[in-house]
């Protein structure tokens, strides 16, 4: 039989998504399938274009490899975009010349950005935000610029003004024609408080302005507005909406939308029933679908129909959650109803930035609609509702203030879905399908992935995904328990306590006694961290060092290239004149990179393993103890002046922050510990967004616990207030000793307490008022990991057995790795960037 | 011959068992080559691999973590935890990166990789 030869123009991500579906549902060598892209990359993910800014590669982002298609079968032409089709004879014709026939035609044109003719658009400095191409020269010009601005206040021109903060312009105006941001997707009220929110991240907002002029020389320095207003700007991006790509289209004879858009009908089909159109090229009843899940949902239409199936697309729905800047935005079914066809239950919590609006039904039974801004955390569940039509309860503002305790909650939960419940919508995933895969044996949110697909998309749904995951298998009796991996079927608060029951003291043991296999990545540093935790023991005692992770195995920071990094304890920043000098000698002795770090300490970078006892010897020498920076373990206790030089001072902070380091310095933990003490209201130390702070008062001490800096800063909360110095230790030792004995593997302080039932009010209750009674356990167990504390690298130096260790090659231990390579940098050295 | 040629092996002495931790690794120079070693004593077997990890290219292989996935052992290289077979060299993490190996045998207490 001959294969049916299919041409599809355009390799983006709905391109991509029809040659997977087609490839999955196809019977071998039923088709023929040539692709060609205008790109010079193979489809990549588009909607999280912006990572690429925070960090993702053009590879993170790839769909699939060029291997992928090379396996399929599928014929591949990159940079070359189709320029003609020829209806008459099925033939199309390449810019690079070549010529296929075909039996059908997918057009994945997709679409382009679009830009309004403003008089200076060309200008240098101007760009659009569309392709990887696009980003790349974004990045490459905004060293240059000082002040930016993105013409557009919709999702994609707040996703480029994300773009320009990640890149650091932290001057950026956004400048939307409409009278408030996102008018499509929420409504006034929800414009005004995201509108707040994004200015107070340091974006100027300029609603209702029109932009007449983009003036500058060669490159822009100015934009002129219609209401004779101007700003100085050095760089643009344009994202004021699309344009579907149905140039060839139109070439050809097909019709095409007034505005733009190649018109389907149900089937996809165009004017020509031998060519389809899918994707934000396609127009159907007047509409551009511009988001992913609609493309998809046209790519299976059109595949399955290929494979003889019969499905239609009749419109889709275009709810939709995103975060915009770390903030939550979402809408979904009619976000608008208006009072006069809907009841409209809202609720704004301007203190905190929350704005909630459902839409519901007359008769108060269906949910039609809504907006959640700030907190989109319902977002999933929501969706469903509305889809489905589920009838309501009695009390529909449970729906978005969550029970306020009463017998039943607002909406019914997953179990509340039918099974055609559509979970995933980028994949088409239903209820049914992720409990039938989690039934036969699909009991990890990755398997579920794997199987099924859901998830894989915007990745929207995961929550839900695992919520069904939970609930099935507790449907089936399955006991559903936090475990570690595959070699232990415990969490690691049980692996805690049996090791400490059985009094274990090394890897081996545990794994003996209650595991199975030879361990892994996971568990060993779960372990290791455990028993340190536990007895406090030298972490490289033999069995166990090849237990730890690879930092504290060499007690040391692995760094580019395989060197390490040395940090030696400065408790509370302070450091005297002759100890400043020696870390000065030993940097240049060993040719050091040398930082100031974030907590006050010194880091010695680019030590080659096996000088490291010898750096060490050098250091402990001269009275220096290991700062633990390689550790999941307390790191530093940062202090302001304090009261001994400050004039607003009211204690030594200084004094206190080094005996609290000293206390808990080597404290091995489920994650890192920082702390911080201020002297005074002023918040020097930024105690406030430590694991635990302490701020000086009048009377005494306040003190904060679970904060964190990082990628999603928490504020610690105060649990006591005016407190001595004495009572003050007495609470972070049940703090701390609480904390490592109950929190899961890698969580820190703040992720501890957000999954806390009862939250900072229970904690609060166990750690001052004793609710438990087990403070006087705590305070002992703490005191007993106090007194065991001994410098691991004072250990190391005095063990020859110990600095074995410390070699790169075993049978040439003198030599030094001759991979690594250093270049200078402002007068000195850094390791050369990865291949 | 050519087949001769390929069947042929070259015994490399590479250190003492001693010289390398109980159910961990160390690298061993041959040349301008080097070669992660392990003493997978769990198991009761010795596995050499390439030291270079193919995800970034950098010489740490030796330093990672060992241990199994299902039966199958495997290394963890220590900069961002690609996982790879002790055995086949295939990487497990779901990319598309291989490891090369090398066959290893003990006499009298001494290790010998065979580096043909």
């Amino acid at each position: 039989m001959k294969k049916v030869k299919i041409v599809v123009i355009g390799n983006g991500m709905v391109g991509y998504k029809f040659c997977e579906k087609l490839m999955s549902k196809a019977s071998a060598d039923q088709f023929e399938v040539v692709v060609f892209g205008e790109e010079v990359r193979p489809a990549y993910d588009r909607v999280h274009l912006s990572e690429f800014f925070a960090g993702k590669t053009a590879d993170d982002l790839s769909m699939a490899g060029v291997d992928w298609y090379l396996n399929q079968g599928i014929k591949l032409h990159l940079g070359d975009p189709v320029q003609q089709i020829d209806r008459s004879n099925k033939t199309i014709h390449s810019y690079k010349g070549i010529t296929e026939s075909y039996d059908y035609i997918v057009l994945a044109t997709g679409s382009a950005a679009f830009v309004p003719a403003i008089p200076g658009v060309e200008k240098n400095g101007v760009f659009v935000y569309r392709t990887i191409e696009d980003l790349e020269m974004i990045r490459a010009y905004a060293p240059r610029a000082k002040k930016g601005a993105v013409i557009g206040g919709g999702l994609l021109g707040l996703e480029a003004a994300k773009a320009m903060l990640d890149l650091g312009i932290t001057d950026t105006h956004v400048i939307e024609f409409a009278p408030r941001l996102m008018p499509r997707q929420i409504d006034e009220v929800g414009s005004k408080l995201l509108q707040g929110k994004l200015e107070a991240l340091g974006l100027t907002i300029l609603t209702n302005t029109n932009t007449l002029e983009i003036a500058g020389e060669e490159a822009i320095t100015k934009m002129k507005f219609a209401n004779d207003t101007s700003i100085d700007v050095d760089m643009l991006v344009i994202s004021a909406g699309i344009k579907p790509r149905d140039e060839i289209a139109k070439l050809c004879g097909l019709e095409v939308g007034q505005r733009g858009g190649i018109q389907v009908n149900e089937q996809l089909e165009t004017t020509d029933p031998f060519i389809f159109a899918i994707g934000e090229c396609a127009l159907y009843k007047g509409m551009i679908y511009g988001l992913i899940a609609p493309g998809y949902e046209m790519a299976e239409v059109v595949a399955a129909n290929l494979c003889g199936g019969k499905k239609e697309f009749t419109g889709f729905d275009m709810s939709t959650k995103l975060k915009l800047i770390g903030i939550d935005v979402a809408s979904f079914g009619d976000p608008f109803s208006p009072a006069s066809e809907a009841r409209v239950i809202v609720y704004e919590d301007t203190n905190k930035g929350i704005y909630k609006r459902v839409n519901i039904s007359k008769d108060g039974k269906e949910l039609l609609g809504g907006i959640l801004i700030g907190d989109a955390e319902q977002y999933n569940m929501l969706l469903q509702t509305c889809k489905n039509k589920i009838v309501l309860a009695a009390n529909p503002e449970d729906l978005i203030l969550g029970s306020r305790g009463g017998e039943s909650e607002g909406g019914a939960g997953v179990t509340g879905l039918p099974d055609d419940a559509m979970i995933c919508s980028c994949e088409s995933v239903s209820k049914g399908d992720i409990c039938n895969a989690v039934i036969d044996g699909a009991e990890t949110v990755d398997k579920i992935k794997s199987c099924t697909k859901a998830g894989t998309g915007c990745g929207g749904c995961v929550p839900m995904v695992k919520d069904l995951m939970v609930h099935t298998m507790k449907a089936q009796g399955k006991y559903v328990r936090n475990v570690v991996c595959e070699h232990f079927a415990y969490s690691r608060q049980e692996i805690y306590d049996l090791t400490k029951i059985d009094k274990l003291q090394t890897y081996n043991e545990v794994l003996n006694k209650h595991g199975k296999g030879d361990g892994c990545e996971i568990c060993k540093p779960v372990v290791s961290s455990i028993l340190a935790s536990l007895w406090n023991g030298m972490i490289l005692q033999k069995g166990n060092d090849v237990a730890q992770d690879s930092n504290d195995r060499f007690l040391a920071n692995i760094q580019k290239g395989g060197t390490y990094s040395v940090v030696p304890r400065i408790p509370g920043g302070e450091i005297t004149p002759d100890k400043l000098i020696v870390l000065g000698q030993v940097a240049k002795q060993y040719n050091l990179y040398t930082k100031i770090t974030g907590g006050q300490r010194i880091d010695l970078f680019g030590a080659h393993v096996s000088d490291l006892p010898a750096i060490w010897k050098l250091l402990v020498d001269a009275g220096f103890e290991t700062g633990q920076a390689y550790g999941k373990s307390l790191r530093t206790v940062k202090s302001c002046v304090g009261s001994t030089w400050c004039r607003f001072g009211l204690h030594d902070s200084v004094s206190f922050a080094i005996e609290i380091e000293e206390r808990y310095r080597g404290l091995r933990s489920p994650h890192k510990l920082k702390s911080g003490v201020s002297g005074c209201i002023r918040e020097c130390a930024e105690a406030q967004s430590k694991d635990f702070g302490i701020i000086a008062t009048e009377k005494g001490w306040n003190l904060y616990v679970c904060g964190n800096g990082g990628s999603k800063p928490q504020h610690a909360h105060l649990i006591a207030t005016d407190i001595d110095s004495a009572t003050l230790i007495k609470y972070l030792d049940r703090f701390l000793v609480f904390y490592i004995k109950t929190a899961d593997p890698l969580t820190r302080t703040a992720t501890w307490l957000n999954k806390m039932e009862g939250g900072i009010e229970y904690l609060k209750n166990v750690v001052v008022n004793d609710s438990l009674g087990i403070a006087a356990e705590l305070e002992k167990e703490m005191q007993a990991l106090v007194d065991a504390y001994k410098c691991e690298w004072k250990e190391v130096v005095e063990s020859p057995e110990l600095q074995k260790r410390f070699n790169h090659f075993v049978n040439a231990p003198q030599e030094n790795d001759p991979s690594i390579q250093f270049v200078e940098m402002r007068d000195q050295k850094k390791v050369a960037d990865w291949k | 011959m050519s087949e001769l040629k390929s069947t042929k092996v070259n015994w490399f002495y590479a250190c003492e068992t001693i010289d390398v931790p109980e159910d961990g690794g160390v690298c061993v120079k041959h040349g301008t080559d080097q070669i992660a070693l392990f003493n997978f004593t769990r198991r009761g077997e010795w596995y050499a691999t390439s030291n270079m990890c193919p995800h970034r290219q950098q010489m740490a292989i030796s330093r990672g973590m060992i241990g199994s996935v299902e039966d199958e052992p495997k290394v963890a290289c220590p900069f961002h935890k690609k996982t790879f077979s002790l055995k086949s060299g295939a990487c497990l993490s779901g990319d598309d990166y291989q490891l090369k190996t090398y066959p290893v045998k003990i006499e009298d207490g001494k290790v010998y990789i065979d580096v043909k």
